[in-house]
C-alpha cells in the first residue's frame, strides 16, 4: 500500500499512522452537548465506499493528511494536508 | 529412466543426493523429482488422509504429492516440493507423513476405513464421552494429520528481505513474459523479470517448437542474452511472485540458497517487496487432472509434466507410456516420447471427433476408467463405448485441459470469468490495477498468442510511461485450442479431485447431498482446495462436479477465492530480520556502557534499555541493592539517567496558548525560568500523559513526557495543532535524542549539582535555568520524582556519558551513587507519584484526585468528554495508598474484610507495590471504589495467583513527606 | 437425523447414501414472528436460542450469502474467557460454559479443544497487568495460573528464551482456553435451529428495514418483503450499513484483520500462545496447520484482505518468539471485517426503533462469543430485557461514559 504525501511524494504505508475518519477534525465548540461529543468521538458513517480519513506521516514530514480513499478497493483518489485545509 | 541426448541438465556435472537413506545420482539442473524419476523412483510420498502411495504428479510448484523433507546440517525443512527443489551435491531428503517406511505405512489402514472417513465424518462423531475429545480422539486425529514435521529447533538459517522498484514487473518468462520484457526493456523502462524456475523460458523449455524460424530454445537464449545485457532490466530467477497488494506492491520469494549446500551467511531465501508502476502477468497455465477411479497412483502424471521431464530433464517416467488427454496440444507429448524412442502404449482421447492418426494406437471417444498397481501404476482400464480395454502401462500422462494461472488477479478480490470456449476461468480485466494478464495466463494458449499479447501489454505500459519502442513479434505456432471439458469419468469407485487432501468426487457429491451446496460450504466441508496446492490442480474440477451434483452451471456455482501467497512462503522469509534482537529497534542511553560497567542488569523499558539496579559487592538480591539505593537517595544523593523521557521543544508566540489547550492546567501564566507539572487528557476525557513543562523564554517551552507516551504525545500535539489551530504561531519538535538528562536527588543533591556548575545557580523548587557545565551549555531543572530535593541536569547528548560518569564518581565521594529503575520505582511509590501503571488509559483526572487541575477558565482537550456521567463519581475506583505489614502485590484485587471474594464484591485492584525501606512497611498504590472517602479503612487484598491474602490499611497515596518540605528545602 | 459414531459406521457400510441435508432450503414466508438479519455465528446462535430457550420458532434467518460466510468462517478459532472488566468477565465466562456443553447441545462435533491458552509477558508491568486479569478471572469463577519463566519453559520449550529482544518473564495460563473448529460452530447452530423450525434463508440480502410509527414491521429483501414485529440486526462486518437502513449511525469503524495458516505439520504447538510485545498469537489446528494472526491493518476497510506491512510484522514476531516455526510455510492469508467500537467491547441492545434490536461491535473477539451472544440476544428479543451477563453492552455507553475499555486505548476505533 502506497500513499502520496503532498510534501514528500509517494511513500510506503509503513511510514504512516492511521487515526480514523475525518470526523475527528470537526471538534465541537465550547458548550456543545454531550450528544454532540458522542457523535464527534464515536459515531461514524463508516461507509463501504469512498471515505475521507486521517493519516499522519509519522516517519516523514509529521504532517497530518486527509486521504480520500475507497474502503472496498483501497483506491486513493486524493491526499491533502490537514493544516492547509484548516486555514 | 534417463534418455540420451535430451534435456537441459549438465551431464558433465553429476551430483550425489540421498532420499530415504539411499544414495542416488543426478545432474546439475535436475530437480529432486526429475532425478528420482531418472532413478526409477516412483513412490515418493503418502497422501494426507488415506496414506495412499503417491508419486510425482507435476513438474512445478503446484505439486500436490511429491512433498518431502530436506534434511540440512542444522535443521530440516518439511513439505518441500520435489518438483522445485534442485539437487546439489550432498542433498539429503526423506519422505514424510508415514508411520513405518514409505512402502509399508501402517496408517495405510485408513484407506480401508475410507467408507467411514467420508467428508465431514468428524463433525458427526467423537462426541461421547465428552472428556475423551481432548484426552483421546483429538490427539489421535492430530497425530494422524499433518504432513511433514518441524524439528522443534530454532531456525538459525539466514533470511533476507528487500525492496525493489520498477516501471514494469514481468511475472513469468515463457514466450509471453520474454516478449513483454524484451519490449519494455528495449524501450528503456526499468524492468524486473521474475521467473519461478532456475531457467528462463517457461514452457518453451518443455514444448520446443520454433519462434521466428529459430528453435524455441535458441530464441529463448537469444532474448535472455539481450535482456541480460540491458542495464535497465533485472532478471530474477528462482523468484516466485507470491502476492498482489495495493497500489502496485507485489510480494516475491527468491530461493537464494536452497539449491546449494548450506554455508554461513548464504541466505536461504529473500522476500521481496516489489513496487511496480505496471505489471504483466505471464504466469502461464496449469494443466488439470481428470478424475477417474484410482487416478492417484504413482506413475499417473500430468501430460505436460511428462513432456517437461523428457525435454528439459532427459527423463522418461516409464517404459510404456499412455496418454489420456482431451486437447490437440497434448498429442505433442506422445509425439515427443515416440521421437525419443519411448513406447507409447496408446492415446486415449475422450473427444469423439478427435483425430486418430498417430504413430501409436489411438482410442477416440474413450475414457480411462480405472488403474492398477499397488505402489506404482501397472495398467489401466479404458472404456470405449461398451468395450473395456486393458492396457499395460507404467506411466499415464493425463490432461484435462488447462487453467490459466490467474491467481494473482484474484488477490484483490477480483473474481475470474468463466469462458465456455476454453472451459476454464480467465482473469477479470482490471482486477488488480496496473496488472495485465497475457498469454496462457489470459487464455491465449498458442505461442503466437503469447508473443502477441505479451508484446501488446508491454507496449501499452511503455506508452503510459511516455516511452516509444518498435519491436517485431516473431512468427510462431498458432494452433487453435479445441477442448471438450472432461472433469470426471463416470464410475462408482473413488476418483480423486484434490490429491493433496484426499478429496474424491464422492466427497463433493456427499457435501451436495447434505446441503453444502454453496461452493464455499463444499470447500469447507470436504477440505477441497485447502491443501498445500490450494486447489491449483483440483478446484475447477471439484466445482464442475458440484455444479453437476446441484444441477447448476459452473458460472452460477461460482468459485472460491485465491488468496496470497501464490506458493507457500516460509515464515522465516517473510519474518526475515525479526529474529532475536532484530524484532524491534534498540535504544541505548548515553550512560548505557557506564551502567553495564558497574554491573547493572539492563531491562527493557519500551524500546529503551535502562539499568535495573547497581549491585555492590556482597549484595545477593536485587532487593538488597534497591533498598540501599533508596536509602542512599533519602539520606545522601543518587544519580539516575532520565533521558528516556520525551522532550519536546515548543516555540512561538502562541506556545503558551497551545499548552493551555493541550494540558488541563494553565501554562501561559508560567513565569520564565519556572517549571510546572501538567496533566494531559485524551479527547475522550481519560488521562493521556503527565509530565513537566518548563518555560525557557517568553515564547519558548520545553515539555517532558513519560517514556512510554513520548511518541504518542508528539503525534497528539501535531494533530491538535494542524487540525484545530494551524494558524497559531507555534512550532515544536522532538528533542528527546538531543539531550542527555540526569536526575540528581537527595539531601546532598544541591551540593553535588553546584559542584558541577561553572557559575553557581540557586533554583527554587520548580525552577529552571541555563547553566554551563565543564564548558558546555546545559540546562538545570529543579524537579523531583523521588520526593527529595531533586535536580535534573541536561546536556547535549554527546556529553551525556562523560557527565554521568563524573556525576556518579563525585556522588560516591559524598556517600551517594547511581540508582536504577527499581529504586526509582520505590521512591516514586513512597511519594505517591503515578506512572503508566496507574494512568493505564481507563483513568480520569477525577480518579487520580487531580480534577482540580482541570482549569475551569479555559477549554482543553478532553475537558468536555470528562464530564460524561460515567466518568466521575464515587462508584468509580479512585487512587489510594495501601500500607501493610506483609508482602502485597500489584494485580491483586481488593475486598471488604469479611465479605466473600468474587466479582460482585470486588472493590478495586492494586497497580504498584514496594517494600519501603523509608517507611518500613509494604506500600501500594491502588484504585478503590470511592477510595478517597475510605482513607483509614482496612481492606482485604487477595492475589489468588500468588497466594496472597493480606489485610491492608487504606491511606493517602503520599507516604513520604506529605507536606513536600523536602522538595522545597 | 441424529449423528453418532454408530451412524457414521452404518452409513459407511451402505455407501453413505442415507445422509440427509443438514438444513432445509426454504423459501421465505411472508411473515415471521422474528427476523434475524445475518446468518453468521451470532445470528444462527440467536435463532437457535430463540427456539430452544424461548420457544419462539417462527423465525427466519436472512443471509446475504451462505451460512457462516462471515467472520465465523475466517478467524483464528480461539475460545477463551480471560477478560477482567466487570461486564466482559461474566459474559465471556457464560460463553465458555456454553462452549463446554456445545457438542452435546448441538449433537455436532465443533471440536472444542481446551488445550490451554498462554499469554506471555515481557516486563514486570505486563506481569502485574496479567495478574490483575488472572485474579479477575478467578474472582469470576474461571481459571488462571501464573507461570514464571521456568513454568513457561515447561509448557513451551520451543520458545526462544535466550536470544530475544523482549525476554519472556512468564505467562498467564488459562487452562480452559483453547480452540474450536470455526465452521462447525456455524453449521452446528444452523442445523440445530433448522431442526427446531427456524427458516434459514440464504442468498437473501436485506435491502431495507420497514418502520412505521417508530416500530419495526418488516424488512425488504432481494427475495421480497418479509413482515415481522421483531427484527434483530446481527451482521458484524456490515453493521453500519444495515443499521443505516433504520436511520442509525453506530459507534463503529470497520477494519481488516488478517490471519494466516501454514501447510499441515505434525503436532508441534499444543497450546494457544500469545506474544506480549508484538501482535502474534498462534495455535495448531487438528489438521496440522499453524493458525496465527496479529493486529489490524489499522486502516478502515471492507476489502477482507490486507497488506504486507502487517503480514511481515506478524511473521517477524513469530520469528523472535518461536524461531522453530521459521520453516513452516504460510499457505494462505485472509482478512475479516471487524466492527471496531471505541472501547473494544460489543453491543447487544435495543435501538430507538421499537422491535428492532442490534448485536454488533465484536471487534476481533466475536468467535468465542458466539454461544453467549446468541443466548443473550435471544433473551433480549424474547423478553425485551437485557440478559444479566450482557447488561453492560449498551449502545449508549459511549454517550454516558460507562465504558468497557480492556485495552485502555480510548475512543479510537482501531486501537482495540
Amino acid at each position: 500500500m502506497r500513499l502520496t504525501c503532498p510534501l514528500c511524494g509517494e511513500r510506503d504505508r509503513r511510514e504512516f499512522y492511521y487515526y480514523g475518519a475525518e470526523d475527528y477534525l470537526h471538534r465541537p465548540g465550547e458548550g456543545a452537548s454531550l450528544a454532540e461529543w458522542d457523535s464527534y468521538l464515536h459515531l461514524r458513517d463508516n461507509v463501504a465506499g469512498v471515505v475521507r480519513d486521517l493519516w499522519y506521516h509519522e516517519a516523514g514530514c509529521a504532517q497530518w493528511l486527509v486521504v480520500t480513499r475507497n474502503t472496498v478497493t483501497h483506491e486513493i483518489s486524493g491526499v491533502e494536508l490537514v493544516a492547509e485545509r484548516a486555514k | 529412466m534417463r534418455v540420451d541426448g535430451k534435456g537441459l541438465i549438465d551431464r558433465t556435472k553429476p551430483v550425489r543426493f540421498r532420499f530415504d537413506g539411499r544414495d542416488y545420482a543426478g545432474y546439475k539442473g535436475d530437480t529432486l523429482a526429475s532425478a528420482l524419476l531418472a532413478n526409477d523412483v516412483r513412490l515418493v510420498g503418502r497422501s494426507f488422509k488415506y496414506h495412499r502411495p503417491r508419486g510425482v504428479l507435476t513438474a512445478g510448484s503446484e505439486e500436490p504429492n511429491a512433498l518431502v523433507e530436506v534434511v540440512g546440517p542444522s535443521n530440516k525443512t518439511p513439505n518441500v516440493r520435489a518438483t522445485v527443489q534442485e539437487v546439489f551435491e550432498g542433498l539429503v531428503t526423506q519422505s514424510q507423513n508415514r508411520l513405518g517406511s514409505l512402502r509399508f505405512d501402517l496408517l495405510a489402514v485408513n484407506d480401508y476405513l475410507s467408507p467411514f472417513l467420508s467428508a465431514g465424518f468428524y463433525y458427526k462423531t467423537f462426541m461421547w464421552p465428552r472428556a475423551f475429545w481432548e484426552g483421546l480422539y483429538e490427539p489421535l486425529i492430530r497425530r494422524a494429520a499433518g504432513l511433514g514435521s518441524l524439528s522443534g529447533r530454532h531456525d538459525e538459517g539466514v533470511y533476507e528481505k528487500a525492496f525493489a522498484f520498477c516501471d514494469v514487473l514481468v511475472i513469468g518468462s515463457g514466450p509471453a513474459g520474454l516478449m513483454a520484457a524484451l519490449t519494455a526493456g528495449r524501450a528503456g523502462a526499468d524492468v524486473i523479470l521474475c521467473e519461478e524456475s532456475h531457467a528462463l523460458g517457461g514452457r518453451l523449455l518443455s514444448d520446443g517448437g520454433t519462434i521466428g524460424g529459430l528453435p524455441a530454445g535458441d530464441w529463448v537464449a537469444q532474448v535472455v542474452a539481450e535482456l541480460e545485457a540491458l542495464p535497465n532490466v533485472r532478471i530474477m530467477a528462482r523468484t516466485t511472485v507470491t502476492g498482489a497488494y495495493d497500489h502496485g506492491t507485489y510480494g516475491a520469494l527468491e530461493r537464494v540458497g536452497l539449491h546449494k549446500p548450506a554455508r554461513p551467511n548464504l541466505p536461504r531465501e529473500c522476500f521481496w517487496r516489489i513496487v511496480a508502476k505496471h505489471a504483466v502477468l505471464a504466469s502461464g497455465a496449469l494443466e488439470r487432472p481428470v478424475a477417474f477411479e484410482n487416478n492417484d497412483r504413482p506413475g499417473i502424471m500430468m501430460a505436460s509434466a511428462v513432456r517437461t521431464y523428457l525435454n528439459r530433464y532427459g527423463v522418461v517416467p516409464g517404459r510404456r507410456v499412455t496418454l489420456f488427454a482431451n486437447t490437440d496440444q497434448a498429442r505433442g507429448v506422445a509425439r515427443d516420447l515416440m521421437a525419443a524412442g519411448v513406447t507409447v502404449a496408446a492415446i486415449v482421447d475422450p473427444r469423439p471427433d478427435a483425430s486418430s492418426v498417430e504413430d501409436c494406437p489411438v482410442h477416440v471417444g474413450a475414457e480411462v476408467i480405472g488403474s492398477r498397481g499397488r505402489l506404482g501404476l501397472s495398467g489401466i482400464q479404458v472404456r470405449k463405448g461398451s468395450e473395456i480395454i486393458e492396457i499395460e502401462t507404467d506411466c499415464l500422462a493425463m490432461s484435462g485441459g488447462w487453467n490459466p494461472t490467474l491467481h494473482l488477479t484474484c488477490h484483490m478480490n477480483g473474481r475470474p470469468r468463466w469462458s465456455e470456449e476454453l472451459a476454464a476461468f480467465v482473469p477479470m480485466e482490471g482486477a488488480v490495477p496496473g496488472l495485465v494478464a497475457v498469454g496462457a495466463a489470459n487464455g491465449s494458449f498458442s505461442t503466437h498468442g503469447a508473443l502477441v499479447t505479451g508484446h501488446a501489454a508491454a507496449l501499452k505500459a511503455v506508452e503510459a510511461l511516455g516511452r516509444k519502442v518498435s519491436v517485431a513479434v516473431p512468427e510462431a505456432e498458432d494452433m487453435p485450442y479445441r477442448i471438450k471439458a472432461l472433469w470426471a469419468v463416470e464410475g462408482t469407485g473413488r476418483a480423486w479431485l484434490d490429491f493433496a487432501n484426499d478429496v474424491t468426487t464422492k466427497d463433493v457429491k456427499l457435501a451436495a447431498q447434505e446441503g453444502f451446496r454453496s461452493v464455499e460450504h463444499m470447500k469447507r466441508y470436504t477440505t477441497q482446495g485447502m491443501a498445500p496446492d490450494q486447489g491449483k490442480n483440483s478446484n475447477v474440477a471439484a466445482l464442475a462436479v458440484l455444479a453437476d451434483a446441484t444441477g447448476r452451471g459452473i458460472p452460477e456455482t461460482g468459485t472460491t477465492t485465491f488468496r496470497p501467497p501464490y506458493v507457500p512462503v516460509s515464515i522465516a522469509a517473510m519474518g526475515a530480520g525479526g529474529r532475536a534482537e532484530g524484532f524491534a529497534p534498540q535504544r541505548f542511553l548515553t550512560s548505557d556502557q557506564a551502567s553495564r560497567d558497574r554491573g547493572a542488569p539492563m531491562i527493557e523499558a519500551g524500546l529503551w534499555y535502562r539499568p535495573s539496579y547497581f549491585p555492590k559487592p556482597g549484595e545477593t538480591t536485587w532487593r538488597e541493592a534497591c533498598d540501599r539505593e533508596v536509602m542512599m537517595v533519602r539520606q545522601a544523593v543518587g544519580v539516575t539517567d532520565v533521558s528516556t523521557l520525551g522532550k519536546i521543544d515548543i516555540q512561538g508566540r502562541d506556545a503558551g496558548r497551545f499548552l493551555d489547550f493541550v494540558y488541563t492546567n494553565t501554562f501561559s501564566t508560567l513565569p520564565v525560568g519556572r517549571v510546572r507539572y501538567g496533566l494531559m487528557l485524551r479527547e475522550d476525557g481519560h488521562v493521556l500523559d503527565d509530565g513537566t513543562s518548563a518555560r525557557l523564554g517568553e515564547d519558548h517551552y520545553l515539555m517532558t513526557t513519560t517514556t512510554a507516551a513520548a511518541g504518542l504525545v508528539m503525534r497528539h500535539l501535531d494533530f491538535v495543532h494542524q487540525a484545530f489551530c494551524a494558524d497559531w504561531q507555534v512550532r515544536f519538535i522532538s528533542v528527546t535524542e538531543a539531550w542527555a538528562q540526569f536526575a540528581v536527588a537527595g539531601p546532598k543533591a544541591r551540593e553535588l549539582v553546584q559542584s558541577f556548575l561553572e557559575t553557581p545557580v540557586e533554583l527554587p523548587f520548580m525552577g529552571e535555568a541555563p547553566v554551563r557545565i565543564g564548558g558546555v551549555d546545559g540546562r538545570l531543572f529543579r524537579i523531583s520524582f523521588s520526593g527529595e530535593e531533586g535536580y535534573e541536569i541536561a546536556v547535549p547528548t554527546r556529553y551525556g556519558e562523560a557527565l554521568f560518569r563524573d556525576l556518579v564518581a563525585r556522588a560516591e565521594t559524598m556517600g551517594g551513587g547511581p540508582y536504577g529503575m527499581e529504586a526509582l520505582n520505590v521512591l516514586r511509590i513512597e511519594k505517591g507519584f503515578i506512572t503508566h501503571a496507574e494512568i493505564h488509559g481507563r483513568v480520569t483526572a477525577h480518579d487520580i484526585g487531580m480534577e482540580k487541575m482541570v482549569s475551569a477558565k479555559k477549554d482543553c482537550i478532553g475537558k468536555a468528554a470528562a464530564t460524561r456521567p460515567g466518568m466521575w463519581g464515587p462508584e468509580r475506583e479512585q487512587l489510594v495508598g495501601l500500607k501493610a505489614n506483609a508482602p502485597i502485590s500489584a494485580g491483586a484485587h481488593l475486598f471488604v474484610p469479611g465479605t466473600e471474594v468474587h466479582r460482585e464484591t470486588d472493590q478495586g485492584y492494586v497497580t504498584s507495590v514496594c517494600w519501603s525501606p523509608t517507611v518500613g512497611a509494604w506500600l501500594g498504590l491502588a484504585f478503590l471504589k470511592d477510595g478517597r472517602a475510605r482513607h483509614g479503612e482496612k481492606i482485604r487484598l487477595v492475589d489468588h495467583l500468588r497466594g496472597l491474602d493480606v489485610i491492608c490499611e487504606v491511606t493517602n497515596p503520599v507516604f513520604h513527606d506529605p507536606e513536600g518540605e523536602k522538595l522545597r528545602a | 437425523m441424529r449423528y453418532s459414531g454408530l451412524k457414521v459406521i452404518t452409513e459407511g457400510l451402505f455407501g453413505n447414501r442415507g445422509w440427509t441435508p443438514a438444513w432445509r432450503d426454504p423459501a421465505p414466508k411472508a411473515e415471521y414472528d422474528v427476523i434475524i438479519i445475518g446468518g453468521g455465528g451470532h445470528g444462527l446462535s440467536t435463532a437457535y436460542y430463540l427456539a430452544k430457550n424461548h420457544g419462539i420458532t417462527n423465525v427466519a434467518v436472512l443471509e446475504k450469502g451462505y451460512l457462516g460466510g462471515g467472520n465465523v468462517g475466517r478467524n483464528t478459532t480461539i475460545v477463551r474467557a480471560n477478560y477482567f472488566l466487570p461486564g466482559n468477565s461474566e459474559f465471556y465466562s457464560h460463553s465458555l460454559k456454553l462452549w463446554e456443553g456445545l457438542e452435546a447441545e448441538l449433537n455436532y462435533n465443533v471440536m472444542h479443544s481446551q488445550r490451554g491458552l498462554i499469554n506471555l509477558f515481557h516486563s514486570d508491568g505486563q506481569r502485574d497487568a496479567f495478574v490483575r486479569r488472572g485474579n479477575a478471572m478467578i474472582n469470576q469463577g474461571d481459571d488462571a495460573i501464573l507461570l514464571d519463566r521456568d513454568g513457561v519453559r515447561e509448557h513451551l520449550p520451543y520458545l526462544d528464551f535466550d536470544n530475544t529482544r523482549f525476554p519472556i518473564y512468564g505467562g498467564l495460563l488459562h487452562p480452559r482456553g483453547g480452540t474450536a473448529r470455526h465452521d462447525a460452530v456455524a453449521w452446528g447452530y444452523a442445523r440445530g435451529a433448522d431442526r427446531r423450525g427456524v427458516d434459514l434463508i440464504q442468498n437473501c440480502e436485506v435491502t431495507g428495514i420497514d418502520i412505521q410509527g417508530g416500530k419495526v414491521v418488516g424488512v425488504q429483501t432481494t427475495r421480497g418483503a418479509i413482515r415481522a414485529r421483531r427484527v434483530g440486526i446481527v451482521v458484524a462486518g456490515r453493521s453500519s450499513q444495515v443499521a443505516a437502513m433504520a436511520g442509525m449511525r453506530l459507534p463503529i469503524e470497520s477494519h481488516v484483520l488478517q490471519a494466516f495458516v501454514t501447510e499441515g505439520l505434525k503436532p508441534v504447538i499444543n497450546h494457544v500462545v500469545s506474544f506480549g510485545m508484538g501482535h502474534f498469537y498462534i495455535s495448531q489446528s487438528d489438521k496440522g496447520g499453524l493458525v496465527f494472526g496479529g493486529d489490524l491493518d489499522f486502516y478502515a476497510s471492507y476489502a477482507a484482505r490486507g497488506n504486507l506491512p502487517m503480514v511481515e510484522h506478524v511473521m517477524e514476531a513469530g520469528m523472535t518468539l518461536m524461531p522453530m516455526i521459521g520453516r513452516a510455510k504460510v499457505l494462505r492469508s485472509w482478512g475479516g471485517i471487524m466492527d471496531m467500537t471505541p472501547d473494544g467491547s460489543p453491543i447487544i441492545d435495543r435501538t430507538h426503533v421499537e422491535g428492532l434490536f442490534i448485536d454488533c461491535g465484536w471487534n476481533y473477539g466475536g468467535f468465542k462469543a458466539v454461544p453467549a451472544s446468541g443466548w443473550c440476544m435471544a433473551h433480549l428479543m424474547a423478553t425485551g430485557e437485557p440478559h444479566e451477563v450482557a447488561r453492560k453492552f449498551r449502545l449508549d455507553r459511549f454517550a454516558t461514559g460507562h465504558l468497557l475499555d480492556e485495552e485502555g486505548t480510548g475512543s479510537q476505533h482501531n486501537l482495540h
